[in-house]
C-alpha cells in the first residue's frame, strides 16, 4: 500500500461546547479518491479546514504531505487544491481573470500562466466563455472554474468539498468526470459529500463521519459486507413459478416482491447465509429457477445501517 | 514577503471594487463635490449676490471669531481676498481629509467584509499567502488607491481655486506650505486612518452596507476639526497640521496592531 499523505492522531475540533471534530484518527493513502460521508455539520468541512492548516485544532495531530498544517500552512498549500463548498468564485471578474489572478497566488511560473490558463479554460469546456463574468455562469459553469482554480497550481492533493450539491445530474456527471480525470493523473483526492451515489462511483475507500466522530472507514464493498447484514436477492423464475414461490416464501420473516421484470421476485431481509437455504425451500416447492442474483449492498444501506445505529445508541 | 502574490490580491480587490458602483460613486463624486463645487460655491455665490450687505457683514463677523493667530495671517489682505483666503486655504483644509479617509474607508469596506459577503474569501484562506501577506494586500489596496484620489483632487482644487480667487487676491493660492504637508503628510495618515478604522468594523458587520454605514463615523473627527476653527478654537497652522497627521499616524499604528491580532485565517475562517 502507498505511504499515507494524511496522517491524523486524535485530531479535535470543538466550537464552544460543540464537538465539530471529534477524536479522528484517520490514513488516507497516497493516490487513492477517499470520501468522507456524512451529515450536513457532521464535521467534514471543519477536517478539511484543519488539514489545510486555517483552523487551529483543539488537541491531536495531523500531518499532510509530511508537513504540519498549522506550522507549514502555507508550504501544505501550495501542494494542495481546495474546492470550497460555495465555487467562492469572484463573480464580477471573468473566468480568465480569476484563474490568472490565482495562478499569480499559488506561485505559478509567470511565463506558464498564460498557457496553464488557457489550457483549463479547454479542458473544463469554459473557453468560449473564458472573458465572461463568471456572475453570468451556470451553476455547472461555475463549478467547473472552481474546479480549473482548485488545479491551477497542479497540486498533488485535492480536497473537494462538496462537489456536485446543488448541480443537476447532467453537471453532476460532468463534474464526476473530470474528478475521476484528475484522479487518473495521480493526485489524492478526498472528497467530502453526503452524496451516497457520488462516494460510491467516485471513491476507492469512505470514512462515514457521525456527529463529529468517524464510525465507519473501508473500501465500499468491505463496509458493505461488514455492516450490512441483509441482503436483497433477486431470483429470476421459470414461467408461472412467481405465484407458487411467493406462497412458499410467505411464512418466512423475510419481505417477497415481484421483480422489475417479468419472472422475477425480490427476496430481502435475508441475511447472506440463509441464501441456500431459501433456494432449497423454493426447489422442494417445485419452483424452476434460472438465476439467484444477490444485490450487493450500496454505500446507502451502509450509511443507514449506520445511522440507524447512530440513532439507536442515542 | 511574496510581493508577487500581494499584488495579485491588489488588482483583484481594485478590479472587483471598480465593478462595484455603491463604492465607485462616492470615490468619484466626493472629490468632485469638495474640490470642485464647494470652493466655486464659496466664491461665486458672494459674488453673483454682490459683494456688498448682509454677505460681506457675516464674511467680517465670521473673520472676527476666528483665533488670533490665523487672523494675523489674514491682516493686510481685502476684506473679499481675506474672506476668499480664509475659505479656500483654511476652512476647507479639514474637509481635504474627508477624501484619503472616505475613499480608504469605502475601499476596505468592499474589501475586507465584501470579500465575506460574496462568499469569496474561503478561496482565498486556502491559499499559500500568509496572513501578513494577505492583510498587506488589503491595506495596500485601500491605501494607494486613497493617495492616489487625494492627490489628484488636490490638483484639481488648487486650479479651481487658483482659477477662483485670481481676481480677488491677485496672486496663486496653492501651492502653499500647509496644503503640501497636508497631502504628503496627513493625506496618508488619514487613509490609513480610514482603512485600519475600517479593520476593526470588518470584524463585526456582516455586509458592505453594514460596514459602510458604521464607518462613514471615521469623518466625525474632520467635523470637529472644521467646527474648531470656525469658532476660533484652532487654526490650520504649520504646526497644527503637523501634529495632526502625527495624531492619526499613531492613531492608525494602535488600530493597526490592534486589527492585526483579529486578522488570522483561523478567527477569519471562524467567522465566515
Amino acid at each position: 500500500m502507498p505511504d499515507p499523505i494524511i496522517v491524523t492522531h486524535g485530531l479535535t475540533r470543538r466550537f464552544g461546547d460543540t464537538l465539530a471534530v471529534d477524536d479522528l484518527t484517520l490514513e488516507v493513502h497516497a493516490g487513492e479518491v477517499f470520501g468522507f460521508l456524512g451529515h450536513n455539520g457532521a464535521g467534514k468541512t471543519t477536517t478539511v479546514r484543519l488539514l489545510n492548516g486555517i483552523l487551529t485544532p483543539s488537541a491531536g495531530q495531523a500531518s499532510v504531505l509530511g508537513l504540519d498544517p498549522m506550522a507549514d500552512g502555507p508550504a501544505l498549500r501550495r501542494q494542495s487544491g481546495v474546492l470550497t463548498e460555495t465555487p467562492s468564485l469572484d463573480e464580477r471578474l471573468s473566468a480568465r481573470v480569476n484563474l490568472s489572478l490565482y495562478a499569480d497566488l499559488y506561485g505559478v511560473p509567470k511565463a506558464e500562466v498564460k498557457q496553464r490558463v488557457d489550457a483549463l479554460l479547454a479542458a473544463f469546456d469554459l473557453a468560449e466563455r473564458a472573458d465572461d463574468k463568471a456572475g453570468e455562469y451556470s451553476k455547472g459553469m461555475k463549478q467547473r472554474l472552481a474546479l480549473a482554480r482548485t488545479v491551477i497550481h497542479e497540486p498533488t492533493l485535492l480536497f473537494l468539498d462538496e462537489p456536485t450539491a446543488a448541480l443537476d445530474p447532467v453537471a453532476a456527471r460532468q463534474v464526476h468526470e473530470m474528478i475521476l480525470r484528475t484522479a487518473r493523473e495521480g493526485r489524492t483526492v478526498f472528497i467530502n459529500t453526503h452524496n451516497l451515489v457520488e462516494a460510491q462511483r467516485l471513491c476507492d475507500r469512505v470514512g462515514v463521519m457521525e456527529h463529529g466522530r468517524l464510525v465507519a472507514i473501508g473500501t465500499p464493498h468491505e463496509l458493505a459486507r461488514s455492516l450490512v447484514r441483509n441482503v436483497s436477492v433477486e431470483f429470476e423464475l421459470a414461467p408461472g413459478s412467481v405465484e407458487p414461490a411467493m406462497h412458499a416464501l410467505q411464512a418466512l420473516p423475510i419481505v417477497v416482491n415481484t421483480g422489475q421484470r417479468n419472472g422475477t421476485i425480490v427476496v430481502s431481509g435475508a441475511e447472506r447465509e440463509a441464501i441456500p437455504d431459501l433456494i432449497g425451500l423454493l426447489v422442494n416447492a417445485g419452483v424452476r429457477i434460472y438465476q439467484v442474483t444477490p444485490q450487493e449492498p450500496t454505500l446507502e444501506d451502509v450509511y443507514f445501517a449506520l445511522h440507524s445505529d447512530a440513532e439507536v445508541k442515542q | 514577503m511574496n510581493w508577487r502574490a500581494i499584488w495579485a490580491i491588489m488588482r483583484k480587490d481594485l478590479r472587483v471594487v471598480l465593478q462595484n458602483k455603491g463604492v465607485v460613486l462616492p470615490i468619484i463624486l466626493l472629490p468632485v463635490i469638495l474640490f470642485v463645487v464647494l470652493p466655486l460655491l464659496v466664491l461665486l455665490l458672494p459674488a453673483a449676490m454682490g459683494s456688498t450687505g448682509a454677505g460681506s457683514n457675516d464674511l467680517q463677523e465670521l473673520l472676527a471669531m476666528v483665533s488670533p493667530g490665523l487672523r494675523a495671517q489674514l491682516e493686510g489682505l481685502e476684506p473679499d481676498a481675506a474672506g476668499a483666503v480664509f475659505f479656500l486655504v483654511y476652512m476647507l483644509a479639514p474637509m481635504f481629509l474627508i477624501v484619503p479617509i472616505m475613499v480608504s474607508n469605502v475601499i476596505a469596506a468592499d474589501s475586507f467584509v465584501g470579500e465575506k459577503e460574496r462568499k469569496t474569501l474561503e478561496a482565498l484562506l486556502y491559499t499559500p499567502t500568509t496572513d501578513g501577506e494577505l492583510l498587506t494586500g488589503k491595506l495596500l489596496s485601500a491605501w494607494l488607491p486613497a493617495l492616489l484620489v487625494s492627490l489628484l483632487g488636490y490638483v484639481l482644487y488648487s486650479v479651481t481655486a487658483n482659477l477662483a480667487a485670481a481676481q480677488l487676491v491677485g496672486k496663486p493660492l496653492f501651492p502653499n506650505l500647509i496644503w503640501s504637508v497636508m497631502v504628503v503628510w496627513v493625506a496618508p495618515a488619514a487613509a490609513a486612518f480610514g482603512l485600519t478604522s475600517m479593520m476593526l468594523v470588518s470584524v463585526r458587520a456582516k455586509t458592505f452596507q453594514d460596514a459602510y454605514q458604521t464607518g462613514s463615523l471615521v469623518v466625525l473627527p474632520v467635523i470637529l476639526l472644521l467646527l474648531g476653527q470656525a469658532v476660533g478654537v484652532i487654526y490650520f497652522s504649520i504646526w497644527l497640521t503637523l501634529g495632526l497627521g502625527l495624531l492619526l499616524w499613531a492613531i492608525s499604528l494602535v488600530l493597526l496592531v490592534y486589527g492585526k491580532r483579529t486578522f488570522h485565517r483561523t478567527e477569519l475562517i471562524a467567522r465566515l
